[in-house]
């Protein structure tokens, strides 16, 4: 341990913990480059509006759908969405109960990611409807119609385990912001963030019975997330296995889903972390070694992902089902191998360069690096969303589907809006948790001189 | 400001967690028992040191995931044995492994509800005002200063003894804090 790098750079006290985060928000104007994103970003969350009000009005149709293929880009999204979603809830909760102190300086933004991306990924199953109004239907409620849920079916499963999701994020998130909210509106000059932080804040005083309860809840809720967020992905990956179509029906998919989505949480993590930390200079907080270790996660979840790849295929022989060896074959060979590829070359080839400290430590490489890793991981769900179902049993069932335009402006259309969610986080709310440093601070106190004030960068 | 003021308590402020857990001891040990620390982050133990012993988070979380497994293996229950039984393809219309993923959804659910809402009741939140937000320099309690109180409604409270017990705590500043009379 006393080897390791320190998870915070240079001499901190609490006071320039404190300073150091809340004065990006409170004293410091936006940098031009946020500007710069946030006029991207937002173009991007407009075209989602475009794209999906010319959704409603025209009907699923515009969408690249037809009868074999019925779930198409929409679904591709959801799941992918949701997947990212995963590394916030995991970075949170199950790092705080294995007590690995290297989250305290990402969990924050970790979490908000996964809010606005379980937020993203909650509208794509409402968009694919073809009578999206009729979405509360998913709501079981005594009704005139005298019916109720089919509890039978992954789809309901799915509803209640995304709405618990994101409720179960944001109560996680709001309360761990509590004290961090007392902090800026005690700091706030301006009357108008007194009076916001202030009300946000609840009154929070910091009184030592209300930290004791604060804690215990705190770890109540960690410990209630963690198989949550196991158990969301899995419910997911439901949707698919319990169809008896082959490529979907496959008992390895809960758990080769839930790995995915460490692997393309912690890639938007790091696509996330890597410019916040150039941008509002937290390099002091989130050190190289939080790139590093984040990267060693992202290689054991990748080398998971690879491992349901290999088993996929073996099974897909082992069956000894003609239609289940054909739809692989199809998939290797057929009209969208090249997505397979691509989705093998991101995940897997591009992956392995993750063993190398010196990707893992050299930011700009793995931002890239990060960003091919998503884009692969949104092919996996291309490849077993639209290969699977496009040569079903019979060749009388066979179609190739074609994405359009609207497909993709939805989808880029949801990141903008994403991204465009972050940036208004980033410039309203504390992006690392000051409470949590400044016990990291007095730890690294009592800890002894020698874990903290060196100064140096190699993780 | 109306003249209906009464003192609150007294209040020290110290530079570390070490030290506000000192005085607290201090004050446990000469039998004060209305206390409270107001720290910027969570120092392990004041709170017993200032006298809490009942923490009934993990009850309220507890009976929150029981009601809501209940709630929600009794809802599909109810809506898919008894007030509309339906034959689907043959399925018992009593499924019980597939009621057991919205049973344990709705557990966790109100599980967090139970921690987040049990936490804020419990601990008489939102309550944007408090005597001791006038305490001087209040401010850093939520940066990097630690305060301790001992209030006046504490039957051995009495000004002098409190103050000459404060300065032997080696305290940064010691002040006086005065509540309104609310009309």
């Amino acid at each position: 341990m006393a080897s390791r790098a320190p998870l915070m750079k240079g001499e901190q006290s609490y006071a320039t913990v404190t300073d150091h985060i809340s004065s990006t928000l409170l004293d410091r104007r936006t940098p031009r480059v946020l500007w710069y994103g946030f006029a991207l970003f937002f173009l991007m969350a407009m075209g989602f509006l475009y794209g999906v009000t010319y959704l409603f009005v025209q009907g699923v149709g515009v969408f690249g759908l037809n009868i074999p293929v019925a779930w198409g880009f929409p679904i591709i999204n959801t799941v992918w969405w949701i997947g990212i979603g995963h590394a916030g809830t995991l970075i949170s909760a199950i790092l705080l109960l294995l007590n690995q102190r290297w989250r305290t300086s990402i969990n924050r933004f970790a979490e908000a990611m996964t809010i606005f991306a379980a937020s993203m990924a909650g509208l794509f199953p409402i968009l694919h409807l073809g009578r999206p109004w009729f979405a509360y239907w998913l709501i079981p409620y005594p009704n005139t119609m005298g019916l109720w849920p089919q509890w039978r079916s992954p789809l309901i499963w799915d509803f209640f385990a995304i709405a618990t999701y994101l409720t179960v994020s944001a109560l996680f998130w709001y309360m761990g912001m509590i004290p961090d909210l007392a902090t800026l509106r005690d700091r706030a000059k301006n009357p108008w963030s007194q009076g916001i932080y202030g009300a946000l804040s609840l009154g929070w005083r910091g009184s030592a019975i209300h930290w004791h309860r604060y804690q215990t809840a705190y770890l109540l809720l960690a410990g209630l997330a963690t198989p949550l967020v196991v158990s969301v992905h899995s419910i997911v990956a439901l949707d698919f296995a319990v169809a008896i179509t082959p490529g979907y029906h496959s008992t390895i998919f809960p758990p080769y889903f839930v790995a995915g989505a460490l692997y393309s949480g912690f890639a938007m993590a790091l696509t996330i972390a890597i410019p916040l930390r150039a941008v509002f200079k937290l390099d002091d907080f989130i050190t190289l070694r939080h790139l590093n270790v984040m990267g060693k996660v992202m290689l054991a979840a990748g080398m998971i992902v690879a491992y349901g790849y290999i088993i996929e295929v073996f099974i897909a022989y082992y069956s000894g089902d003609e239609y289940h060896r054909y739809m692989m074959i199809n998939r290797a060979m057929g009209p969208y191998a090249w997505w397979f590829w691509g989705m093998l070359i991101c995940n897997v080839v591009f992956g392995q360069l993750l063993w190398f400290r010196w990707v893992r430590t050299t930011p700009v490489v793995l931002f890239f690096l990060s960003i091919v890793i998503n884009v692969g991981m949104w092919l996996e769900r291309y490849v077993i969303v639209i290969t699977s179902e496009h040569r079903g049993f019979l060749p009388s069932m066979w179609d190739t589907v074609s994405s359009t335009p609207w497909d993709w402006l939805v989808l880029f259309g949801s990141i903008g809006l994403f991204f465009t969610l972050m940036f208004v986080f980033v410039r309203l709310l504390p992006v690392i948790s000051m409470a949590e440093m400044r016990e990291l601070v007095h730890e690294q106190h009592e800890s002894g001189a020698g874990a903290h004030g060196s100064g140096k960068e190699s993780p | 400001m109306s003249s209906n003021t009464f003192l609150y308590g007294i209040v020290a402020a110290f530079d570390s967690a070490e030290a506000v857990l000192a005085a607290a001891r201090r004050f446990r040990e000469a039998g004060y028992e209305h206390l409270d620390a107001y720290t910027p982050f969570p120092v392990d133990g004041l709170a017993e040191e200032i006298g809490f012993s009942h923490n009934r988070i993990p009850l309220i979380v507890l009976v929150g995931a029981i009601v809501g497994a209940l709630l929600g293996y009794g809802m599909q229950y109810y809506s898919a044995v008894i007030d509309y039984p339906f034959n689907i393809g043959g399925r018992p219309l009593h499924s019980a492994p597939a009621f057991m993923l919205v049973t344990f959804e709705l557990a966790v659910l109100f599980g967090a509800l139970g921690a987040f809402l049990g936490m804020l009741v419990l601990n008489g939140l939102p309550e944007p005002h408090h005597p001791i937000f006038n305490a001087k320099f209040f401010q850093l309690a939520s940066q990097d200063r630690f305060f301790l109180c001992i209030k006046a409604s504490d039957p051995n409270f009495d000004e002098e003894r409190v103050g000459a017990l404060f300065s032997r705590c080696e305290p940064l500043a010691v002040s006086m804090l005065d509540e309104e009379d609310l009309p």
